[in-house]
């Protein structure tokens, strides 16, 4: 499905990066990344496993430290931020996991109620039980709220995943692999969610993927990692219309409507 | 930065050397220290999590209470019918409440508790936070702007450190019993007289000797099945790991801390 055009404010980027690079031991993985993502755009990392896309996303949420390189998210710098600072720039920030990361031992109640009681000091019950409905409402799973995450799909537990971010209102959404592991129709689903979040809660996203579908389906722009750069970034089709040789096996591989 | 260190403390080579292995071993001891100065550093400031402290209580508590409550009565019932051909050899009998009740509150209670809550509660701590670990729900916490520390770690400590004195307590009453059991079989000691027998040997510092052993294994097991559990490695073979590194760690730690215990308390005596 082809994506709608989206609202989006080039001249206020939510998240700057610069000259960023990571390594673990002697494995240099980000060499140098260079990259905006501008509000209300959906921004999607293409590449294969193991290129660090997921390491991308984990520094910016601050759960891994960089070498080198500048960070800033929401006007913040997320490599000298306080602990304190940090803890409140995160509730500005979603993050939906690979494996969805719900919290096995609580109901899908609690694991949505649980960021936003600590959170938001004072909330009352009522307050509480509307915000969970809305976002369950949100991604369509307002069935669900009193089971436990090993009664769902694997579908399901994305959306759930996604639901847990959307109850602080982030304005900034990070999707690490929304549709690995899930059959072909779930993953239009999902695609079409996280449109949808983007249209609705007004968030900035960057959407961590190696599905060329949903880098289509969900990306306003495209960034294709490799070895360790952005080696293009532009629309699907200014990525993809090249001779690079390190490109096309990606696009060729790929199955795409 | 609140950064979350995935790395295993020492060092991942293959055949590290000797000197190597030793700064590892710093390294390791350093990171357990920050470990356990930041429990007291997040313990005791809000906001406080009640509902997940009386929680884990119940998890620490009420789950091993049948194991606890089967194996002091028949520590207590073997210890007193082992003991028994001794002290008949010197015709004291009579004597046998006392020297049950010394060996229960003085060492028994609080070590057969501690070794129980290692294996079960300990075990227990470090595969679920593990479990955690490796499937990001720690991560999940920590970016959702809440405080995972406190919330798994803080909780579980202090529930371990305020249930097994109680835990232990429990011991040592259920093991005097198995004693009297078999006192009473044999000898045909009455209850009262098996009491009176029981609490006449024993001074404030056995008390306060017991519970504060019981405090600090309740303490160590926590801390240990936390530590272990919450810089978990390695997918669902760092969990196993995780769980047994729990047990192995805190059971030694157990018996250093008795010896260490009983030493101090002597000086009191």
């Amino acid at each position: 499905m082809e994506k709608a055009k989206a609202d989006i404010n080039y001249k206020n980027p939510v998240i700057s990066i610069r000259g960023l690079k990571k390594a673990f031991g002697d494995f240099e993985v980000l060499r140098g990344i260079d990259v905006d993502l501008y509000q209300g755009e959906n921004l999607v990392v293409l590449g294969r496993s193991g290129t660090g896309k997921s390491v991308l996303i984990k520094i910016i949420s601050g759960l891994l430290r960089t070498d080198e390189g500048e960070v800033t998210v929401l006007g913040h710098d997320v490599i000298h931020i306080r602990d304190k600072e940090l803890q409140e720039l995160r509730t500005r920030m979603g993050f939906s996991f690979q494996n969805s990361a719900l919290y096995d031992s609580m109901t899908v109640r609690k694991n949505l109620e649980f960021p936003l009681v600590r959170n938001r000091k004072g909330i009352g019950r009522k307050e509480i039980d509307t915000s969970v409905e809305r976002v369950l409402d949100a991604v369509g799973l307002s069935h669900t709220i009193n089971q436990m995450p090993s009664e769902l799909s694997g579908g399901q537990r994305k959306r759930i995943g996604i639901a847990r971010t959307l109850i602080l209102n982030p304005e900034i959404m990070l999707y690490d692999e929304p549709t690995a592991g899930l059959d072909p129709l779930t993953c239009i689903e999902i695609n079409d969610l996280i449109n949808e979040v983007q249209q609705r809660f007004h968030t900035s996203s960057i959407i961590i993927t190696h599905d060329l579908t949903c880098a289509k389906s969900t990306g306003d722009r495209i960034a294709m990692l490799l070895d360790g750069q952005f080696q293009r970034v532009g629309s699907f089709d200014e990525v993809f219309n090249t001779d690079d040789e390190r490109v096309k096996p990606f696009f060729e591989y790929n199955f795409i409507e | 930065m609140d950064t979350v260190d995935n790395s295993p403390a020492p060092a991942a080579k293959k055949g590290p050397s000797g000197k190597q292995r030793l700064l590892d071993s710093f390294a390791t001891l350093y990171k357990i220290n920050q470990f356990i100065l930041r429990f007291f550093k997040e313990a005791f400031l809000p906001p406080y999590e009640f509902k997940e402290v009386i929680r884990q209580c119940y998890e620490t508590g009420v789950r091993s209470f049948t194991l606890i409550t089967f194996t002091g009565f028949i520590t207590g019932l073997i210890f007193t019918k082992q003991s028994r051909p001794s002290l008949a050899s010197f015709g004291a009998q009579s004597w046998l409440p006392s020297l049950v009740s010394i060996a229960i509150m003085r060492a028994l209670a609080p070590l057969i508790t501690a070794l129980i809550a290692a294996g079960k509660v300990g075990s227990s701590i470090g595969a679920e936070l593990g479990s955690m670990r490796v499937t990001e729900q720690i991560d999940a916490m920590e970016v959702s702007g809440t405080k995972p520390f406190k919330y798994l770690v803080c909780t579980r400590v202090i529930a371990t450190t305020l249930t097994i004195p109680i835990l232990a307590t429990y011991t040592a009453f259920i093991a005097l019993l198995g004693g009297y059991l078999n006192v009473a079989v044999n000898e045909g000691t009455s209850y009262t007289t098996f009491w009176e027998q029981v609490f006449e040997p024993l001074t404030f510092v056995d008390f306060i000797g017991s519970l504060a052993k019981a405090i600090v294994f309740g303490f160590t097991i926590g801390i240990v099945g936390c530590y272990q559990g919450y810089y978990s490695t390695k997918g669902t073979e760092g969990v196993g790991k995780a769980a047994n590194g729990a047990v192995v760690t805190a059971m030694f730690l157990v018996f250093v801390e008795e010896i260490l215990i009983v030493q101090i308390a002597g000086w009191f005596r």
